[in-house]
């Protein structure tokens, strides 16, 4: 009983969003339990990022709310971290790595102060958590894809927050930045922290992930991988598509399968 | 001489550390928007305080410099029109109203519009500032000098947000940093300098002073400070040289000094196809990395 008590990281009640006129997302409503790494996956535009920038406060729902741990997100904009989409920021910009992880620290340095010593102290420990010490002074110009998403990982966890929102943190890294990056959110659920992650493979959702939400427009489904990531509910969420369908379904239950054995 | 130097370093230092974050943020032509658009606010200064004091219109241009922001960012909010129409519609319609006011007014508005659409910084000189009957000086080279040094406090004051709002707005926005107060205050510092410098470059040549000088940063450097630093150089620098090109072939300063920047320019090009060529051998290393399949 003593869970079911438990306050959720994150809950989202009756949320609506719309781009002009257009709505993508309607009427979500769930609550995430702590603990878990979460994969949250869909059709192109069924309302993934948006959701999670709704979530966030990027993007003004019309109506709904949100609670972190209970309370208005506005009181608790320090228990979450972001990491963006890779493309959402311009790698020419003129900065290090450095100061690209510092940025973590902002909200907690403080308005018009400068980094403390245990700022870049959290900093140099982010990027050791991510195998990027060496490439500290490095401008942000001069990373790899894989390089720039660890440099991105390593930015969340200078935030030191309790909840992470990742929006495709796998899209086009290598094959050793994606096993980094696995093994560091399996690090983070062991520490008790709430991972919800935009995915689009779905290849590797059950492999990777501990609980599944299905989105396109509407909430599909939501709950652990086993019971969640159905053919039916498969159906539900890239219905329409004829082959990816098929095509989503042969993975994602072969998947189930292997894992099984 | 000296006043007129001077005049111009102190122009294109402002107009070059508003500049440099207006450039990587990708946002460069809204210069050009807010340079037009303060136009009625001028007029409307003008007419309220039926003088030229800069105060009333420093503060004229800063409300419709705000109001170009905020009018831009409401109409790209509400309709699916992209940014760059919004402000499209937003700084001619106020530009018109402007030319419209000053035509209307001509005879009370001793405004000029060819001074305020190219300026005339060989005036200065002439243009004193009389304090309690004291000649203190140019009045131009006092008001630069103010907007010189509110913009570098508030550089310093919001150096770390400034870095921020630049590279990651979504970011800073879910850390609950004040992004729209950097915003507007950034959107009003371009304003005060623009008008500030209005009277000495013209409306059309400070948006070159603004683009230019950190155009030419960005391509020589990949660190923020040195990106704001360079940026003030290059503009300090296209200022001094630039009257003396002025002065070589007898021609407008602030012409001359714009056509120096865009010399600055075009060296740093050249320097940077010839550098890259060398880098090359680096870069398509770092794709083969970014491209390997899983």
């Amino acid at each position: 009983m003593s869970k079911s008590v438990q306050i959720p990281p994150v809950e989202v009640h009756d949320l609506t969003v719309k781009y002009g006129e257009k709505p993508v997302l309607w009427n979500v409503d769930f609550e995430i339990p702590s603990g878990k790494l979460i994969a949250v996956v869909g059709p192109n535009g069924a309302g993934k990022s948006t959701l999670i920038k709704a979530i966030m406060g990027i993007l003004e729902p019309v109506s709904g709310y949100v609670n972190i741990f209970g309370k208005p997100l506005d009181e608790m904009r320090n228990q979450i971290a972001y990491v963006p989409q890779r493309e959402s920021v311009d790698w020419d910009f003129p900065i290090s790595v450095q100061e690209l992880v510092m940025m973590g620290r902002y909200s907690h340095i403080g308005l018009f102060k400068r980094p403390r010593k245990d700022d870049r102290q959290i900093v140099a420990e982010s990027l050791e958590q991510v195998g990027m010490t060496e490439y500290a002074n490095r401008q942000i110009s001069q990373l790899s894809g894989g390089q720039q998403q660890r440099v991105f990982l390593a930015r969340a966890l200078a935030q030191r927050a309790d909840i992470y929102f990742m929006d495709e943190p796998f899209a086009g890294v290598d094959a050793s930045t994606e096993s980094a990056i696995l093994e560091l959110l399996k690090s983070l659920r062991d520490q008790n922290k709430t991972v919800i992650v935009v995915h689009h493979d779905l290849h590797t959702v059950s492999q990777y992930f501990d609980w599944v939400m299905m989105l396109n427009l509407h909430l599909v489904a939501f709950g652990p991988m086993e019971s969640t990531l159905t053919e039916e509910n498969l159906k539900k969420a890239y219905g329409g598509r004829l082959n990816i369908l098929s095509k989503a379904i042969h993975l994602a239950t072969q998947q189930n399968y292997s894992r099984e054995k | 001489m000296f006043w007129i130097i001077l005049t111009a370093i102190l122009v294109s230092a402002s107009c070059a550390l508003v500049g440099s974050i207006l450039v990587m943020r990708k946002q460069a032509m809204l210069s050009d928007a807010i340079s037009h658009a303060v136009l009625p606010g001028i007029v409307i200064a003008f007419l309220l305080t039926a003088s030229r004091n800069t105060f009333p219109m420093l503060i004229g241009a800063g409300a419709f410099g705000l109001l170009t922001v905020y009018l831009t960012d409401l109409i790209t909010r509400k309709t699916k029109l992209f940014e760059d129409s919004s402000m499209g519609i937003v700084f001619t319609t106020l530009f018109a109203i402007g030319v419209i006011l000053v035509t209307l007014f001509a005879d009370m508005v001793d405004l000029d519009q060819e001074c305020i659409l190219y300026g005339e910084i060989a005036y200065v000189p002439w243009d004193r500032w009389l304090f309690m009957g004291m000649d203190m000086g140019p009045r131009p080279v006092w008001i630069l000098s103010f907007v010189l040094l509110l913009n570098i406090i508030f550089f310093l004051v919001t150096f770390k947000e400034l870095k921020i709002y630049s590279f990651d707005y979504q970011l800073a926005l879910t850390m609950g940093l004040p992004m729209a107060g950097i915003h507007y205050g950034l959107m009003g510092m371009v304003s005060f300098t623009t008008i500030a410098s209005f009277e000495s470059v013209g409306a059309i040549l400070v948006v070159a002073l603004i683009i230019v000088p950190p155009a030419t940063a960005y391509l020589l450097t990949d660190k923020f400070l040195n990106m704001i630093l360079l940026s003030v150089g290059f503009g300090v620098l296209s200022a001094i040289t630039g009257y003396f090109l002025a002065v070589w072939i007898d021609s407008t300063i602030a012409g001359a000094i714009v056509v120096m920047t865009g010399i600055y320019f075009l060296m740093a090009y050249i320097y940077k196809v010839y550098f890259d060529e060398k880098r090359q051998g680096l870069d398509s290393q770092k794709n083969i990395v970014a491209l390997t399949p899983k």
